[in-house]
């Protein structure tokens, strides 16, 4: 820290938390993440889960390891990232086992998926072991709005045309437009559609943000 | 200090290790008897769901005790044992020689009459699923069935744990008309209408579709020899009771005259 000290909130500081969101978003810029974003983006419920999970897990992973960082052997470095998100992800799921039994039923299987999620090592290794604890804090908060907001996007249009449901209300249903001959796209809920809809966001986001195409 | 000396790396890798190792088995130790108490919870609480009786996890106690009339352990000829309940893991059993397998049966009263709750226990895509599923007293009709899993595809195979899959098994019968067991089959695409032992299937969700329809199979099957043992009871009980009519309007008969 032989830096002058910085302002909390500083505009470099923010950017941190703002350009994951648009010009340096995990999933459709540093394609990091997307087999997650694969496999639970069929309903709105578990993408929302998902997305909680990930930010404490990431913002946490991040501290530690930013924390560690003048003491972690560059050459085991990849099994203490491990070590550190695996623990952190045991941990939260026996404290929510305990006191709220609901939501840990509900998290199951992404406990798994959160260990190999590669948003988390990628930040790690890219941020967290070469910044200070606050920044890596604001970094993990920034990629972890980043990927959640690509996750419930993909969500919401995989669920609505997928099941016909709007987090698990049976909105179309409602709206009586079954009465016309409509019928559910089945094939919204397979991964690969997962894949086009993202394929469709990055369209989108560099109609845009002209910014991200690369010169040719 | 230079980072990179093999010394370095076991003194930083085994001081992580302990550490790691500590804070979780103390978490662990921690939090195990809250962690038992939300599954025992949770199993009394599906055990009603399965018979239509919907809980919150805080009144599962109370309910179970009020709903729940018997439960006992049966032996592979069907026959009751003495084996306290709570001490049977169907995880275990399911492992063992089929001639050495315990059963255990709930038996609940809903309205003047006995419901028959079955545990379950299978195997998903990803892990185990498990549930209840409750008879009529004719031994055939489903009166009602919950499952659940640990860790199947959400959104897809998780979806077994939902009222629109869990549902359609309510009147659905385990045999056919001759009187032989078919169990219940989650058939791929949607059961037919008028089929019997056939409830719609959760497309992508196959495999735990299937895994259901042989956790019902295997399950129900371990049972029909109590099956059987009761419904010629039932027949017994029946014409018991119409005799006992039969004498009764003898009486009446012979009163009046």
């Amino acid at each position: 820290m032989s830096q002058k000290k910085e302002a909390l909130f500083s505009k470099k500081n923010k950017k941190l938390i703002t350009d994951p969101l648009d010009d340096n978003n995990p999933i459709t810029v540093q394609v990091l993440g997307i087999c997650s974003a694969l496999a639970i983006t069929v309903q709105l419920k578990p993408a929302v889960v998902m997305s909680f999970s990930v930010l404490f897990v990431l913002s946490v992973a991040n501290v530690v390891v930013s924390l560690l960082r003048k003491f972690i052997p560059s050459r085991i470095r990849i099994i203490v990232f491990l070590v550190v998100i695996a623990t952190l992800v045991i941990l939260v799921d026996e404290v929510l086992k305990a006191y709220v039994f609901d939501v840990s039923k509900e998290l199951s299987v992404f406990v798994g998926l959160i260990i190999t999620n590669c948003i988390i090592m990628g930040r790690l290794e890219a941020f967290a072991l070469g910044n200070t604890p606050w920044k890596s804090f604001l970094d993990g908060i920034g990629n972890s709005f980043g990927y959640a907001w690509i996750l419930i996007v993909v969500a919401f249009f995989r669920e609505l045309l997928g099941s016909g449901t709007f987090y698990g209300y049976p909105v179309l249903e409602k709206l009586g437009i079954y009465n016309f001959g409509y019928e559910n796209n089945g094939m919204m809920i397979l991964p690969p559609m997962a894949l086009v809809t993202v394929g469709l966001i990055i369209w989108v986001q560099r109609i845009r943000n002209k910014k991200l195409i690369e010169p040719k | 200090m230079d980072l990179n000396k093999n010394t370095y790396v076991f003194f930083f890798s085994t001081a992580m290790v302990l550490v790691v190792a500590a804070l979780l088995s103390f978490t662990s130790i921690k939090l195990k008897p809250l962690q038992q108490k939300n599954i025992a919870l949770e199993n009394k609480q599906n055990i009603l769901s399965s018979v239509g009786i919907y809980v919150s996890r805080e009144e599962a106690d109370l309910n179970y005790e009020k709903y729940i009339t018997d439960s006992f352990v049966l032996d592979s000829d069907g026959q009751k044992t003495d084996i306290d309940i709570s001490s049977v893991q169907l995880n275990k059993e399911t492992k063992k020689p089929k001639k050495e397998q315990n059963m255990p049966l709930y038996i609940s009263n809903i309205d003047g009459s006995e419901k028959y709750i079955i545990p379950l226990r299978g195997t998903g895509l990803w892990g185990p699923i498990w549930g209840y599923i409750s008879l009529d007293n004719d031994m055939n009709t489903v009166y009602g069935a919950v499952f659940d899993h640990k860790a199947e595809t959400p959104g897809l195979g998780a979806e077994i744990n939902r009222d629109f899959f869990e549902m359609p098994f309510n009147g659905k019968k385990i045999f056919d008309l001759k009187g032989d067991f078919v169990s219940i089959a989650v058939v791929k695409g949607g059961a037919k209408e008028n089929d019997y032992h056939g409830v719609d299937g959760i497309s992508g969700g196959t495999i735990t579709s299937d895994g259901v329809t042989a956790m019902l199979k295997e399950r129900l099957e371990k049972y029909l020899p109590y099956f059987e043992n009761k419904m010629k009871e039932n027949e017994v009980n029946d014409i018991m009771n119409f005799v006992e009519e039969d004498i009764n309007l003898n009486d009446t008969i012979n009163k009046l005259n």
